[in-house]
């Protein structure tokens, strides 16, 4: 039997070839560490002066005089991540069930496209499209409404541009675990004498709650890290908010707003990394348990 | 309220959330066309800002598209050579050890959740490190984090739909790995990797909040890797911030030519995706 065997130089590429992807891989997985080794090398720096309580509740923001307490911008940024999925989750959710239950095939090949285009356009656009029509709209119809005046920067306005902005990402999530839930199981209650409505009541949206759960947590911390269209319109005001019409100051937005300025003041960056720490850590904890939840609905 | 009724109540409502749905990116994008158009001209997609720019004068937003275009593609570049071996690696490679490549998959879809922003402080964290300003390469280096994660699971999500037996076949044959890897594996998912570079160019175009702190704003067109360069969302957001009309009529006309940027690739990628059915 003759063998075919491998010219040098071809196993030579193989090797190489396996290298470089095993170095890219590595050095990937490799990052996200380097990234919290580096995030909290640099805000040691504040902690190792202030304590970590005093920082995480305190309201008392005032960089200049060294005195750095988050809670406004913590307030701030739970006011509208909370608030943006109150918004979008409904939508979301009924959207997803029409689309998998009841919606014929057109519909369906109109709303891909569209769920693709909305998740595509740039959070910058998000932040104008708020300026040009969100502001206003509180200021002018929202606000008189409930008796007040205001100028429309604010946490309504962040929240609501933030809701859409996160439609794409959960409504595409939702499709998929909805699809996911089996056949059978629906096929099983219609034949018991149940309704298509109490099928999807008790049966698809039953079964398929994990996956619910999870890509709402999911699309909460991409909320919560969002920073340039909510940074347009929620105002900037390092307040502890009381009321959604009122402006708030996000995390996110306080890195960038200030990233300019940071060098100058002593401890300002290191307070601006420790605000990129909690930021990491927070989305870090959703993705996980969110993702996890998934993994396990996935395996029973 | 019984079932019947329950049942039309909730219809009605899901409807009307689908229809919000489109209604909103309708609006969203007629609403910028619309703001945005009617200040659009020639001169000011091919000069660069001339000197009271900011104060609405004359000059354009050239330096922005192009440092776009420039960071973007550079990004784009790094993050496929490092996404598209690593995609390989866990279908071709290491395709008999599901555990593992399951917890590099889980691994990365958090990573594509890490907000930019802190990709953005990481950036600048290196660049203190490594005693350099803010650039281009800095700008790409960062994005290019970024996306990498993006890039590697939708490479990832079109190789898994290759039949295992073709693997197998071509082992058979004699061919090696990496032969499979990209002469037969690359060729079968060839539209989903076009889609995934597109859809990652998308989101390195879109994105502020990572170059906000490592690429700088210069209203230069940038000639070397070194040069900081300005950057079309960050040209949107800081002529917007003016208090002159101008200047702010001339925001969104950038966001127009954001807009159309980003729809285009959409339609692309929509266009290849489709070929494949």
């Amino acid at each position: 039997m003759k063998h075919i065997r491998l010219t040098r130089y071809r196993k030579w590429r193989n090797v190489f070839h396996q290298s470089w992807m095993m170095i890219a891989l590595l050095a990937m997985l490799f990052i996200p560490l380097v990234l919290v080794a580096g995030l909290i090398m640099k805000s040691m720096l504040l902690l190792e002066n202030h304590p970590l309580f005093e920082l995480l509740f305190s309201s008392d923001w005032s960089p200049l005089s060294s005195r750095f307490g988050f809670l406004p911008f913590i307030v701030s940024s739970l006011w509208i991540t909370i608030l943006s999925l109150l918004i979008s989750a409904p939508v979301c959710l009924l959207t997803a069930i029409h689309l998998t239950q009841y919606a014929k095939r057109w519909v369906l090949r109109i709303m891909h496209p569209v769920i693709d285009i909305l998740a595509g356009i740039p959070s910058v656009i998000f932040g104008v499209w708020g300026i040009l029509v969100i502001v206003p709209f509180i200021s002018h119809q929202l606000g008189p409404l409930f008796g007040k005046s205001v100028s429309g920067y604010s946490i309504l306005a962040g929240a609501f541009v933030l809701s859409i902005m996160i439609i794409p990402f959960m409504l595409n999530m939702l499709i998929d675990i909805i699809k996911a839930v089996p056949n059978e199981l629906q096929e099983a209650s219609l034949s018991l004498g149940a309704s298509k409505w109490q099928t999807i009541k008790f049966v698809v949206v039953r079964k398929a709650l994990p996956g619910i759960v999870s890509s709402f947590g999911l699309g909460m911390s991409r909320a919560f890290g969002e920073t340039i269209a909510v940074l347009m319109v929620v105002g900037n005001v390092t307040r502890i908010p009381t009321g959604v019409f009122q402006p708030g100051y996000p995390l996110p937005a306080l890195i960038a707003n200030n990233y300019g300025e940071m060098l100058s003041i002593p401890l300002y960056d290191s307070a601006l990394m420790l605000a990129a720490l909690i930021l990491f850590l927070v989305v870090l904890m959703f993705n996980v348990f969110s993702r996890f939840l998934i993994l396990k609905a996935e395996t029973h | 309220m019984n079932t019947k009724t329950e049942e039309k109540f909730f219809r009605v409502l899901m409807f009307l959330s689908t229809i919000f749905i489109v209604g909103v990116l309708l609006l969203i994008v007629v609403s910028v066309l619309y703001k945005g158009l009617p200040s659009l001209s020639f001169t000011m997609l091919t000069t660069i800002p001339k000197g009271g720019f900011y104060f609405g004068e004359e000059g354009g937003i050239l330096n922005a598209i192009i440092g776009s275009i420039y960071l973007s593609l550079g990004a784009t570049f790094l993050a496929f050579i490092i996404g598209w071996p690593i995609a390989l690696y866990m279908n071709v490679y290491l395709v008999k050890h599901h555990t593992l490549v399951n917890a590099i998959r889980f691994v990365f879809d958090v990573l594509w959740g890490v907000p930019s922003i802190v990709y953005g402080a990481f950036g600048f964290i290196l660049m203190v490190f490594l005693g350099v300003r803010a650039s281009l390469l800095a700008g790409i280096i960062t994005v290019s984090l970024f996306i990498v994660p993006i890039m590697v699971r939708a490479i990832d999500e079109s190789l898994k739909s290759v039949p295992r037996g073709l693997l197998e076949s071509a082992l058979s044959l004699g061919s090696t790995r990496s032969e499979i890897s990209y002469r037969i594996f690359s060729r079968e998912a060839f539209q989903g990797i076009i889609t995934a570079i597109l859809l990652s160019f998308g989101r390195a175009i879109g994105d502020a909040a990572s170059v906000l702190f490592t690429t700088g704003y210069t209203d230069r067109i940038p000639t070397s890797l070194m040069e900081p360069s300005a950057t079309l969302p960050l040209s949107i957001f800081f002529q917007l911030s003016s208090p002159i009309e101008a200047v702010q009529d001339r925001a969104y006309a950038s966001a127009t030519v954001l807009i159309s940027m980003v729809l285009i690739i959409s339609l692309l990628s929509r266009f290849i995706g489709n070929r494949r059915n």
